[in-house]
C-alpha cells in the first residue's frame, strides 16, 4: 500500500468540553497528519483525549483553536466521509447482521434516496462484505445470535459499507479475548490492503498498534499532545509471526517507554 | 409438560382451593351473607344479575379502553417529544413528576364539574392516570440511546429525525410495550374510581348502587366481574408485548 498525500491535518489543535468554570481541556496543541492510504495508531494513557480527537476529525466537536483540515479544507461539521467503530459493537438488536451493515446507506446520499429501488443490491453488497470478514452463514442472524468477535466484525463492516475515506476505530478489539483479537487484526490488515483505505486506530494495545500500523503516535496525559511519533518499518504484508521477532519487540518497548509516568 | 404444570395447572388448582376454603369458612362459621357472601351465593347473584353485570362491564371496558387509547396516543407523542432533547427532558420532567404525584381521584370531582356526570370523566380519569408510565418509558427508551451509536450516525450526517426514526423510536418500543401492562391496569382503576365517584353506568356505579341497596352478594359479583376483566386486559397487553418486541426477550428460549 502506497502512502499518498496528506488527507487529514491537525495543526496545534486544542479542544474543550463545556465552558466557563466547568471547561475541560481534552486535547492541547495536537499536531498530526494522516496521509491517504496510511494506517496510523494513537496510543496514550486513559483519559488523555484520544476519543475526543476522533470526535474532532469526524466533525462531531468543533476545535477550540488551531486548524483541522480534510484535503486542505477546514472541517466544520460532520463530513460523512468517515466510518466509525467502537469498543462496544452498538448493533441494533432488532436488525439482522446484514441490515445492521446497511444502516449507513440509509443515511448517506446518494444511497439514501436509492434505498427504495436498490435495496436488494445494497443487501448483496452488505452480505459480500460480511462474508469477506468470515461471516458466511451468519449474515441473517441477529446480533444476540453472534459471538462478541462476530459482532465486532459486523460493526467494522457497518463502518465500511459506504466506502468512507477514513476508517476510525476506537479500541475496537478492546473487549475481545487474545485469540479473537489476533484473528481480527489479520482481518483488519487484509481489509486495509484490499481496499486501500485510510485508517486511524485508537488502542491501548501496543502490539496491536505496531502490527497494524505504518505510524504510531503517542499522546501525553490530558490535555493530550503528541510526545512521540514512531514509524513502523516492518514490511507488508505482515504475518502474525512478525510479532515474535526481535525488531517487533524493540518497537513495542520503545513505545512503552514513552507512555505515562510509570 | 413441566411448563404446563407451572403456568396453568398450579395457579388453577390454587384458585379452586381458595374458593373451596372460602366456601367452607362461610358455611363452617355461618357467616351472614350480608357480611361475606360465600362463592356459591356470589354465583347465584351473578346468574341472577347477569344482564346488568354484562352491560355495565361493557361500559367499564369501553371507558377503560377509550382512556387507554388516548393514553397511548398522547403518551407516545409526549414521550418522543420529551426524549427529543436533553433540554426538553430537563424542562418537562419535574412538571411531569409533580403532575403524577397528584392523586388522580382528587381530579375526578373537577372533571365531573366540567363534563357532568357520565362517560367523559371516566374516560379522562383513565387517560390521566395511565398515560404517565407510557410517557416516562418512551422518553427513557429514547434518551438512553448509546452515545457512540448516536456519534456513528451523526458523523454520517444523520439529522435528529433520522436518529429518532432509525434508532430512538424502535429502541423505545420494548419500554413502550412494557409500560402498557402497567398503563392498562391503571386505566382500569381510573375508570372504576371515576364511576364510583360520579357516573350513571359501569361496574363502579353498579357496585355503588348495590351497596346502597345492601345487596352485598351483588357487590361481590361485580367485584368478580372486575377481576375477570382486569385479568383479561392484562393478559392481552402482556401477549401483545411479547409478540411485538421479541428481539428484546432474547435468550428466553435458549439454553434448552
Ligand atoms: N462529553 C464530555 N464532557 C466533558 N468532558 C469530557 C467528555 N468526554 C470526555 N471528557 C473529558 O475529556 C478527557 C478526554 O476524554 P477522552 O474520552 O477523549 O479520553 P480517551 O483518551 O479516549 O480515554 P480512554 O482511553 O479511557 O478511552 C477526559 O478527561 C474526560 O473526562
Ligand atoms: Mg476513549
Amino acid at each position: 500500500m502506497k502512502i499518498g498525500a496528506p488527507l487529514v491535518e491537525l495543526k496545534n489543535v486544542s479542544m474543550v468540553y463545556g465552558s466557563g468554570q466547568n471547561a475541560v481541556k481534552a486535547v492541547d496543541d495536537l499536531t498530526l497528519t494522516l496521509h491517504k492510504g496510511e494506517f496510523i495508531a494513537v496510543v496514550g494513557p486513559s483519559g488523555c483525549g484520544k476519543s475526543s480527537m476522533m470526535k474532532l476529525i469526524s466533525g462531531l466537536m468543533p476545535v477550540a483553536s488551531g486548524s483541522l483540515t480534510l484535503e486542505g479544507k477546514p472541517i466544520s461539521g460532520p463530513i460523512n466521509k468517515v466510518g466509525m467503530a467502537f469498543q462496544a459493537s452498538n448493533l441494533l438488536p432488532w436488525r439482522t447482521a446484514t441490515d445492521n451493515v446497511l444502516l449507513p446507506l440509509e443515511i448517506v446520499q446518494p444511497h439514501r434516496s436509492q434505498m427504495g429501488s436498490k435495496r436488494e443490491e445494497y443487501r448483496d453488497k452488505a452480505r459480500a462484505l460480511l462474508e469477506s470478514v468470515g461471516l458466511k452463514g451468519f449474515t441473517e442472524k441477529f446480533p444476540w445470535q453472534l459471538s462478541g468477535g462476530m459482532q465486532q466484525r459486523t460493526s467494522i463492516c457497518r463502518a465500511l459499507i459506504h466506502e468512507p475515506e477514513i476508517l476510525m476505530l476506537d479500541e475496537p478489539f478492546g473487549a475481545l479475548d487474545a485469540f479473537t483479537r489476533e484473528e481480527l487484526w489479520c482481518i483488519m490488515r487484509d481489509l486495509h490492503a484490499q481496499k486501500g483505505i485510510t485508517a486511524l486506530l485508537v488502542t491501548h494495545d501496543l502490539r496491536e498498534a505496531v502490527f497494524l500500523c505504518d505510524t504510531v503516535y503517542v499522546m501525553s496525559d490530558r490535555p493530550g499532545k503528541i510526545v512521540k511519533i514512531q514509524k513502523v518499518d516492518l514490511p507488508r504484508p505482515r504475518d502474525i509471526e512478525v510479532t515474535y521477532t526481535q525488531h517487533f519487540q524493540e518497537l513495542v518497548q520503545e513505545l512503552r517507554s514513552h507512555i505515562g509516568r510509570h | 409438560m413441566q411448563k404446563f404444570k407451572e403456568t396453568v395447572l398450579a395457579p388453577f388448582l390454587f384458585v379452586v382451593a381458595l374458593f373451596v376454603l372460602w366456601e367452607l369458612i362461610c358455611r363452617g362459621f355461618s357467616i351472614a351473607p350480608t357480611i361475606l357472601p360465600s362463592p356459591s351465593d356470589i354465583w347465584v347473584a351473578m346468574v341472577r344479575y347477569w344482564d346488568p353485570i354484562v352491560s355495565n362491564s361493557w361500559q367499564t371496558l369501553f371507558t377503560t379502553l377509550a382512556g387507554f387509547g388516548l393514553a397511548i396516543v398522547f403518551g407516545l407523542l409526549l414521550g418522543v417529544f420529551i426524549g427529543w432533547s436533553k433540554t426538553i427532558y430537563g424542562a418537562l420532567y419535574p412538571v411531569m413528576i409533580a403532575f403524577n404525584a397528584v392523586p388522580k381521584v382528587a381530579v375526578v370531582p373537577i372533571l365531573i364539574l366540567w363534563f357532568g356526570i357520565g362517560t367523559v370523566p371516566a374516560i379522562l380519569t383513565a387517560f390521566l392516570i395511565s398515560f404517565f408510565p407510557i410517557v416516562v418509558n418512551v422518553a427513557t427508551g429514547i434518551a438512553t440511546t448509546e452515545p457512540e451509536l448516536r456519534d456513528v450516525l451523526r458523523a454520517l450526517g444523520a439529522s435528529k429525525l433520522d436518529i429518532m426514526r432509525k434508532v430512538g423510536i424502535p429502541r423505545s418500543m420494548p419500554y413502550f410495550f412494557g409500560s402498557l401492562k402497567i398503563a392498562i391496569t391503571l386505566a382500569f382503576v381510573g375508570s372504576v374510581v371515576s364511576e364510583t365517584v360520579g357516573s350513571n353506568a359501569g361496574l363502579g356505579k353498579l357496585m355503588l348502587d348495590a351497596q346502597a341497596a345492601f345487596k352485598v352478594e351483588l357487590v361481590f359479583a361485580a367485584l368478580v366481574a372486575l377481576a375477570v376483566l382486569g385479568i383479561v386486559l392484562y393478559a392481552i397487553t402482556a401477549w401483545v408485548e411479547k409478540r411485538m418486541t421479541g428481539w428484546a426477550h432474547r435468550g428466553d428460549n435458549q439454553g434448552v
